[in-house]
């Protein structure tokens, strides 16, 4: 991994297993709610060994960066923002899942200079969280963790075989989210559920496409926390590219060499 | 506020489906018997990748093969744990651990309490290779502290101990695991999950011997490590093998390229591709035949124990049973606690007449088998101190609870009447002179 200090606070990100390189086409990779950059394992070590710089920061207050959680979806993109800066890197194509994806969306909108290309892995715009949900986690309760892991997959993933083998991907998904900080998981299912893309406002941005970048979005057909319907709609909103996977919410664990291939193809795609 | 959660399956649904999929190539419903040592690359690029761990899949059987993996999986899901690695035997789960985590210069204190083999392990064989074992008494949580040294990288206990049946108190010592940044692995074999799962009770990591009661046959040697995914390894600071990177695989950093799947990286990478102690894939489909029914017969092993250890108990012949499912067993309340299903189908106990009464009461049963082994669908008897545990002295004989009169049982799938009528039979030959 590597650190830098953004807005006064070590980030930790992951690398791919390689030393980064500013100098490479890079990507960076940014996680859902309550999650860590470990989420990525199976696609941003693929990249960094296939000619590209990957970096993969835990958010601040998730996995091993310190710091405050943010509550807003643009400040989490404001940290983006400066962490992309504090790596050097003038120009990067952004991958986010779920809360993540509207995080690089942010980014993408308000920093566009920044952004070559924008993947959205399980979207929805709004992202909007049930009352049962942001219950759960204001109280850090365990059964907030337990819908997270359930609905974060496809009903089928609770007892199939994983693509990983010798891993119980809901189990596997339940600790991860486990190991959050008190509050972080309701800090970022607020700041999902209160998010309004700038471009659903035609007085902020005017026109048919204020998104910049080229856009993809990859939705699950069997996601049960943003459902295909949301994704396609989303898709339509940001006049992007719609590819739909056999899959639930956790694309990159559930369909990892599907995903991989498809963000192969949009980030290789001219 | 109490909250609602989603439903999750019931372990008995877990027990028949989890970790398989219908087969895609033929839609087969029975889980397949991959018996293949290697799979076919679709190309070079994706050769270089699986061997580069960045796409997962299969390379090569001592790594990983799909009918293993179904049975890895759903112990994983069974225990609640994150991953699970099947082993060739429980003594191999138990070595892989703690290869694992540690090397010459290593430190584990243990319960005194343990199987005869792992005793073995601990005792006689680590130390060669550098490591060395603390044993300190399973029911005093003050002696597992002050045991710990430094160099301490793994508290290790049996969930219920074999033979001498007592209860690991597992939510004190995982405390002390916590408060110490050590993992605690409980071998799991006795319990189960149909009894209770270690990770629910702060468990870091748990080995079954699945030749025992997950399989239930008899038939085959299997072994199992699950990983709960909740132990800190970074923030423990004491575990290099996971936190560092490491020549042997593209240095490789495991806590860093997974947070919750560091160990089980680690133990397949390193210790399935170097020491080799895998599970063939026929293996695995016949455990999984009878962990399908887990839940069922542990059932009717309690059942039948409970029934076995009141008989024995009120018997004239019988000195002490040992059982925590009698009110005089010093853990009856722990065990209910930890394990309000039951805890044991392993009960021991202390003839009127020592050795010979033994000898003679062992000789005169016919419905239950004298062999080494439990978790039979068969009962079976033996006799520890001439057995399993011959090679311990006689201190650490009494440190186990075992006496030289001690019987162990394995109380089985047969009808209760038919095994008290068979106890009866060998009690009454004990007292003959």
């Amino acid at each position: 991994m590597t650190r830098y200090i953004v807005m006064g606070y070590p980030a930790y990100a992951y690398t791919g297993g390689r030393p980064f390189d500013a100098s490479q086409p890079t990507i960076v990779f940014i996680h859902g709610a309550a999650f860590d950059h470990s989420v990525w394992q199976w696609q941003s070590r693929y990249f960094a060994h296939h000619g590209y710089s990957v970096l993969v920061p835990d958010l601040p207050a998730h996995g091993r960066s310190p710091g405050i959680a943010r509550t807003s979806i643009e400040a989490m993109a404001d940290w983006v923002n400066a962490f992309i800066e504090a790596a050097g890197v003038p120009r990067v194509a952004l991958v986010g899942h779920s809360m993540g994806g509207l995080v690089a969306l942010d980014v993408s909108l308000r920093y566009p200079q920044r952004v070559s290309r924008l993947a959205m892995v399980g979207a929805a715009m709004p992202m909007a969280v049930g009352p049962a949900f942001l219950a759960a986690a204001k109280d850090n309760a365990p059964e907030a963790f337990d819908m997270e892991a359930v609905w974060g997959h496809s009903r089928g993933a609770l007892l199939a075989t994983s693509p990983v083998p010798g891993t119980y991907l809901l189990g596997a998904s339940r600790r991860l989210n486990g190991r959050a900080r008190d509050g972080v998981l309701h800090a970022d299912l607020e700041a999902c559920n209160a998010y309004r893309a700038p471009l659903l406002d035609p007085g902020t941005h005017p026109g048919p496409s204020p998104v910049r970048p080229r856009v993809l979005v990859v939705a699950g057909k069997r996601d049960q926390m943003t459902p295909f319907k949301a994704g396609k709609a989303a898709a339509e909103m940001l006049g992007a590219k719609l590819v739909a996977l056999d899959a639930g919410h956790s694309m990159m664990s559930e369909a990892p060499r599907e995903l991989l291939a498809v963000l192969r193809d949009f980030l290789r795609g001219e | 506020m109490a909250h609602s959660g989603p439903k999750t399956p019931h372990p008995d649904t877990l027990a028949v489906h989890a970790g398989q999929s219908p087969d895609p190539a033929t839609g087969a419903r029975a889980v397949p018997i991959y018996q293949t040592a290697s799979y076919v690359f679709p190309d070079t690029d994706t050769a270089a990748a699986l061997f580069n761990m960045e796409t997962p899949g299969h390379v090569y059987s001592r790594l990983s093969n799909p009918t293993v993996a179904v049975f890895e999986e759903r112990m994983a899901a069974l225990e609640g744990g994150v991953g699970a690695i099947a082993t060739s035997s429980g003594q191999a789960a138990l070595h892989l651990a703690i290869a694992t985590l540690m090397g010459q210069g290593g430190h584990i204190v243990a319960s005194a309490s343990l199987y005869g083999g792992s005793h073995n392990l601990l005792a006689y064989t680590l130390p060669r290779f550098g490591i060395r074992t603390t044993f300190v008494p399973a029911r005093d949580p003050a002696a597992w502290k002050a045991a710990i040294t430094p160099e301490t990288g793994l508290l290790f206990g049996e969930s219920v101990g074999n033979p001498s049946v007592d209860v690991l108190d597992v939510p004190a010592i995982a405390a002390l695991g916590e408060e110490q940044r050590i993992p605690l692995l409980v071998d799991a074999t006795v319990t189960t999950p149909a009894l209770g799962r270690p990770f629910d009770h702060g468990a870091h990591l748990a080995i079954h011997s699945a030749t025992k009661f997950l399989s239930g046959h008899g038939i085959v040697i299997g072994g199992v490590l699950v990983d709960g995914g909740r132990f800190d390894w970074i923030g423990s600071g004491k575990f290099p093998t996971l936190t560092e990177p490491y020549d042997g695989f593209h240095g490789m950093n495991f806590a860093e390229e997974s947070t919750t799947g560091a160990f089980l990286l680690r133990a397949r990478r390193e210790g399935l591709r170097d020491f080799g102690a895998c599970m063939a894939p026929m293996t695995a489909f016949q455990i999984l035949q009878g962990l399908e029914t887990l839940p069922l017969r542990m059932a009717r092993h309690i059942e039948s124990t409970n029934l076995v250890a009141d008989y024995l108990a009120s018997h004239a012949a019988v000195k002490r049973v040992h059982h925590p499912h009698l009110q005089s067993h010093p853990d009856h309340a722990l065990a209910q606690r930890l394990y309000p299903r039951g805890c044991s189908a392993i009960l021991s106990f202390e003839l009127e007449g020592g050795r010979e009464a033994g000898q003679r009461f062992i000789d005169a049963l016919t419905l239950f088998s004298h062999l080494a082994n439990i978790g039979d669908a068969k009962s079976l008897v033996i006799h520890p101190a001439t057995t399993t545990h011959f090679r311990m002295d006689d201190a650490a004989l009494v440190a186990a609870g075992i006496g030289p009169g001690t019987i162990r049982l394995s109380i089985g799938l047969e009808h209760p009447d038919d095994l008290l009528e068979d106890l009866g039979r060998g009690l009454y030959a004990s007292q003959k002179k």
